[in-house]
């Protein structure tokens, strides 16, 4: 992990905050009707980490995502950012979608300004124009979505999410959509911007490979109702080349995981039997 | 998450009009030269044929004036049919206007309320598909032959055209572009001006565009039922006198105002709703 403050390393931090953040979900709870999709959550996202959650599909994972957001409300429990409840969207805490989600009828820079319209602030140009450099989206600020391809629209979206600054950015699957290359560019490319402004990052997917290479923890769920089934530390250094990744400790971590959710499944199928 | 699946897609519900929203998806740029000689000399083969045509099988002037002779008519009788002209555009104009504003004012509240549209649907669909001419005669009686009863007709035929059309767009927002507005915060009216009036804008347009057709179609069946001016009135009075040539160059007027109508929402709609393909 990198210890030495980021605000030393480059001038676009100078006089800009720190990512000191952190997040506790705390026994948090969602049903619907009677219906658990999320039960008994329990875990803390600790300041500049990334947490992955991964987990068969319906195990409430984007439920809980977007209840870490303050889009929907929990039945029980708490969520809180340095111990302020979240019970509505916070301003320090940015959401990145599993589609781009970018408004068409806008140009990329103006979708990348849209928060700060519906904010009623002015953008910080300088730290747009850095982030659209880092992301390689420099030149295309006048392109409308649809002349873009996935991952550029995913990286104007995750642009968009930080433009803002926030001390946490919760991503929701946000690469599932795209091609296996595309998405180990993306990869590289979150690891690259994570590395330098260091918000925490609460990170869904589904591929156990994508949550080995960005996390410092990766948490698996259990299905219906979902729950926090194990919790794992990833203890590899940074950047994580391709030696650490195809290493015998991933390997094993990778098959470890694997084994929680295959076993959770087939006690799930056993259990419906 | 159920919530907040995207129902983005194709539109659902009433609809009217041959045009989707797709109509103004971003196409071909500047046609090119080859292209435009090839339009304009297919016009001129089809109108000089028909002249040809017209003479060979000597078809008597009251059954079809030539290309030529309504050509003529056109320029000699212009000044005399400008003013009327002027009136069914006032007319036109005024009913549109009014038509339009309340159309789109209840298509943005109600599909705020489900419930409330529920409610409102079945009596705009009536005011959709009743012909407002039938009521001319009626609107006559109690608003005389000056311009109230047309320009009623027209907002009475282009609102609901409007509100129709504008409801469908206003009603097919993406929950998650909402949501992604409510992360930062907006609030109710925020979404409405930055997410759903935008979203809606190329269903509006066709609205507008179908909504004015309409309006002209009324204006000028209105004028023919009743009243001593307007474009309407000039049909009704040059077929009665047999004067083939000037009726047929009121019918090129009026075909004229509508493809320039077409041709105005046709250009608005790629100018401000073309991101949609």
């Amino acid at each position: 992990m990198l210890l030495f403050p980021v605000a030393e390393r480059n001038s676009i931090f100078v006089g800009r905050p720190l990512m000191t953040a952190k997040l506790t979900i705390c026994e948090a709870g969602k049903c619907y009707g009677d219906f658990d999709a999320v039960l008994d959550c329990s875990f803390d996202v600790e300041a500049n980490t990334i947490v992955s959650i991964v987990g068969p599909s319906g195990c409430g994972k984007t439920t809980l995502l977007w209840s870490m957001s303050g889009l929907h409300a929990l039945t029980t429990g708490e969520i809180r950012l340095d111990g302020e409840p979240i019970t509505a969207p916070h301003p320090d805490i940015g959401l990145v979608f599993q589609e781009a989600n970018l408004l068409p009828w806008r140009n990329l820079i103006d979708n990348i300004r849209f928060p700060f319209e519906i904010k009623h602030t002015k953008p910080d140009m300088e730290w747009i124009d850095h982030l659209m450099d880092r992301v390689g989206l420099k030149g295309f600020e006048t392109r409308f979505p649809r002349q873009l391809s996935g991952g550029m629209q995913q990286r104007a979206a995750i642009v968009r999410a930080l433009s803002l600054r926030p001390q946490v950015l919760l991503m929701d699957e946000p690469f599932g959509a795209l091609d296996a290359f595309t998405r180990e560019e993306m990869n590289r490319l979150v690891e690259e911007i994570w590395l330098e402004t260091r918000p925490a990052i609460v990170f869904i997917t589904h591929s156990i490979e994508e949550a080995l290479f960005l996390s410092d923890r990766v948490i698996v769920m259990s299905q219906r109702p979902g729950k926090v089934q194990s919790d794992y530390e990833v203890p590899f250094a940074r950047p994580r080349t391709q030696e650490i990744m195809s290493s015998r400790a991933v390997f094993d971590l990778t098959n470890l995981i694997k084994a929680d959710i295959y076993g959770v499944m087939t006690h799930q199928s056993k259990a419906a039997e | 998450m159920g919530t907040y699946r995207s129902v983005s897609g194709n539109p659902v519900g009433p609809q009217v009009g041959l045009l989707k929203a797709t109509a103004f998806a971003a196409g071909t740029g500047s046609r090119s030269l080859a292209e435009v000689g090839v339009i304009i000399l297919t016009a001129i083969i089809v109108i000089g044929s028909l002249e040809l045509a017209l003479i060979w099988f000597e078809v008597p002037q009251y059954v079809l004036p030539t290309p030529s002779a309504v050509g003529k008519a056109l320029i000699k009788e212009f000044p005399l049919i400008a003013p009327h002209l002027g009136y069914t555009l006032i007319e036109l104009s005024c009913g549109f206007a009014i038509g339009a504003s309340v159309g789109l004012f209840l298509a943005a509240v109600i599909t705020q309320f489900p419930f409330a549209e529920k409610i409102i649907a079945p009596y705009i669909l009536i005011l959709v598909t009743t012909p407002m001419l039938a009521l001319v005669p009626l609107l006559i009686l109690r608003f005389g032959f000056g311009f109230e009863p047309r320009i009623i007709a027209v907002a009475l035929a282009s609102g609901p055209m409007v509100m129709i059309n504008a409801a469908t767009g206003f009603r097919r927002t993406d929950l998650d572009k909402i949501a992604l507005a409510r992360s930062y915060g907006a609030t109710t009216l925020q979404i409405f001006w930055k997410i759903r009036a935008p979203m809606a804008l190329p269903m509006i347009l066709v609205g507008l565009m179908i909504g004015a057709i309409f309006g002209l179609l009324t204006a000028v069946g209105a004028e023919m039922v009743g009243g001593g001016f307007g474009l309407g009135n000039r049909l009704t009075t040059y077929s009665s006198m047999i004067n083939m040539p000037e009726f047929f160059a009121v019918i090129v007027i009026l075909s004229t105002m509508g493809v320039l109508i077409y041709m105005f929402f046709f250009w608005v709609g790629k100018r401000w709703a073309s991101w949609e393909t």
